[in-house]
């Protein structure tokens, strides 16, 4: 039987306020504070792609902030993430460290891979953020290693494999999902289904609009969930991660979003993909900020000034990081040679 | 009697030293649990150190390297085995896009050294796709190191610096050596950064390099014409093939004069190119009395029937009647 969802790649759905009873306040501005910062980091990148500062393929995911909080907010500093070519919201959200982010996208020897990675190459070993690559599903297979590592490790942590629809086409994933099964491996499979791998949307991919499908297959606990829901994603891995810290156990989480800028760089690319054109304004309504900022300034948690503040406090901090990083220094010629080997 | 040992045991006591003093290691590959695969080089692991140490794994290639890959990036020294190279081609994404470029394009804030263990599986009527070594590919990789011993002193002591290396390696072993026999020599921990090409035979009349199982075939060829011509070599076992380390073998060409490499894999693009290359590039071509020359298979996929396997490979009469005729 086909194995599909509907509501929730519908964009008129799912666009009110989010439901944030039983979470503590701190915890809430923290998820929007995270949100916020990675949203106008990234339009900053968007801004200087356009402007012709940063030449590094830049994979944008401003649109699909909540999943990589949501995340961050379960983790351990012992835990292990690994991302893909869109992955500085997972960065970003387990360290504001946006100086460290720009500096390596401008090729910088202070960014977190001292200027040698770029935006697809970024790592944070101190805060769980263990690299993400480019090539489409190669992350996925490293993250069950990493998984292997933390069962072995015997304290409890579990890595966490981010990855896209577009990379459950890539065969590894069967391969990594059975193998985390029949092993046990404490894996946290998180995919990010915005529906479109480059210009092409999952309908003309895939038989099915659901990636969930192959976690079934292959015996894993599985839940499909409206990625621009937070404090949704927020309660619904707390539970499940701890069950997989205490029993090495994989899960499966498929969240669906949708990136509102093209494939790579600045463009919306509205013109390159079916269906793209006539979907994106319809799922900028289904902003996940916007609807975590409603509600809390509807429940009373922030009021419409101290959240304009924030917005503020942010721009700048981002501001002054940006032009920070464009004085800081290239890595020295030898690094060319010297960091090959160990 | 002296104690001797071959070089499958070499491999075995690897294992055992490696399983016994570092708590790190562990190794993962298809048919560990199983005597068949893997020849008497894994006898009885996992039932002497686990089977949570020395994993039997789904036939999933690609996967079970990259798990490999990313438990050495969180601070594990494992070790993927593959018993047939051809099949490890599977996993090449993990071995040369991710794990050779993991420590470089992360500005040295991470590192992978895995080991990418895969066995010389040949002859024997097995064909084109139960055959391949591929080595050269693999050396041509930067931040990859590739390793293949011809002694069972180096089977042994090389695994064990490969699986200590700081960085990833990929270890080569042949089954065409594994009952080699030597005489028994204690442990020696080696730095991999410091393995040269071993000289195993001194004479003045020409440099021969051979590499794991071609090494076999030269030691002998020059043994051989040593005692019935007189004709002495230097005889060089390559030993690490990635970095690429030449100095010995360059003084040795400008002492002799004369070069010979033979490489049991296709000319095209091979080490045997980049070692003649290499060479020529840095030696006195004063010195050169005659053109250096390589021996390599025929360029073709191996062949199953035994008759055209008996042409298809490398034999010691060949590099016999080569260096009588380099020398002459």
């Amino acid at each position: 039987m086909k194995q599909e969802v509907n509501e929730l790649i519908d964009p008129s759905k799912f666009r009110d306020r989010i439901d944030i009873k039983g979470i503590e306040k701190s915890l809430l501005v923290d998820m929007l504070r995270k949100m916020v910062l990675i949203r106008k980091a990234e339009e900053k990148l968007s801004e200087h792609v356009e402007s012709g500062k940063i030449k590094c393929p830049c994979h944008l995911g401003i649109g699909q902030e909540a999943i990589g909080v949501a995340v961050s907010l379960v983790m351990r500093k012992s835990d292990r993430a690994f991302g893909a070519h869109r992955s500085h919201s997972h960065f970003l959200a387990l360290n504001e460290n946006t100086y460290s982010l720009f500096a390596e996208v401008l090729g910088k020897y202070d960014g977190c891979s001292h200027g040698m990675g770029g935006s697809m190459h970024i790592v944070d070993n101190d805060n769980g953020f263990k690299g993400s690559v480019p090539i489409v599903g190669a992350t996925i297979p490293i993250a069950t290693g990493a998984g292997l590592a933390a069962k072995m490790d015997k304290a409890g942590d579990i890595s966490i494999s981010y990855f896209g629809d577009g990379a459950c086409e890539e065969g590894v994933l069967h391969e990594s999902l059975n193998m985390a099964s029949i092993m046990n491996l404490p894996v946290l499979y998180v995919c990010e289904n915005n529906l479109f791998a480059s210009h092409l949307h999952i309908d003309l991919r895939q038989p099915s609009n659901s990636t969930s499908r192959f976690a079934k297959a292959h015996h894993i606990n599985y839940n499909t969930v409206d990625g621009n829901d937070v404090v949704g994603m927020y309660k619904l891995l707390k539970s499940e991660v701890e069950s997989m810290r205490s029993s090495n156990t994989p899960y499966y989480l498929e969240a669906f979003t949708y990136r509102w800028k093209g494939h790579v760089g600045h463009r919306d690319d509205i013109d390159v993909g079916v269906k793209r054109g006539a979907q994106l304004d319809s799922w900028k309504k289904r902003d996940p900020i916007k609807r975590l900022a409603d509600s809390l300034i509807y429940e009373g948690v922030l009021t419409e000034s101290e959240y304009q503040y924030l917005n503020h406090e942010i721009q700048n901090k981002i501001n002054s990081d940006w032009e920070k990083a464009e004085l800081a220094s290239f890595p020295e010629n030898e690094f060319l040679i010297t960091q090959v080997y160990s | 009697m002296k104690k001797t040992t071959t070089y499958a045991a070499g491999i075995l006591e690897a294992y055992e030293y490696l399983l016994t003093n570092h708590p790190d290691f562990f190794i993962i590959g298809q048919g560990l649990w199983s005597p068949w695969y893997v020849g008497a080089t894994m006898t009885d692991l996992d039932k002497k150190f686990g089977k949570d140490r020395v994993i039997d794994c789904p036939v999933s290639e690609l996967a079970t390297t990259g798990a490999t890959v990313g438990a050495s990036i969180c601070g594990y020294r494992p070790m993927i085995v593959h018993p047939r190279v051809d099949f490890m081609l599977l996993a090449v994404d993990q071995i040369v896009t991710q794990a050779a470029k993991w420590r470089h394009m992360f500005g040295g804030n991470s590192t992978a050294p895995a080991t990418f263990r895969a066995i010389i599986n040949r002859g024997g009527e097995q064909g084109a796709q139960h055959s391949q070594s591929l080595h050269s590919w693999f050396a041509h990789i930067p931040g990859l190191k590739v390793v293949m011993p011809y002694t069972a002193k180096d089977a042994r002591d090389l695994m064990i610096s490969s699986v200590l290396s700081n960085d990833p390696v990929v270890f080569l072993d042949d089954r065409w050596l594994y009952e080699k026999e030597e005489e028994y020599t204690e442990i020696e921990i080696l730095d991999l950064n410091e393995v040269l090409p071993q000289k195993l035979r001194n004479g003045d009349d020409i440099t021969v390099v051979g590499i794991s199982y071609t090494s076999l075939l030269c030691e002998k060829a020059c043994e051989h014409l040593e005692n019935t011509q007189g004709i002495k070599s230097d005889f060089f076992d390559l030993r690490v093939l990635n970095p690429l380390k030449l100095e010995n073998i360059i003084q040795s060409v400008n002492k002799t004069g004369r070069l010979l490499v033979v490489d049991g894999d296709w000319s095209s693009c091979g080490i045997a190119s980049e070692i003649i290359a290499s060479i020529v590039e840095r030696v006195d071509l004063l010195a050169l009395k005659s053109s250096p020359k390589r021996i390599t298979l025929p360029d073709s996929p191996a062949p199953t029937s035994k008759a055209l396997e008996q042409l298809y490979y490398i034999k010691e009469e060949q590099i016999i009647e080569t260096i009588i005729d380099l020398v002459k």
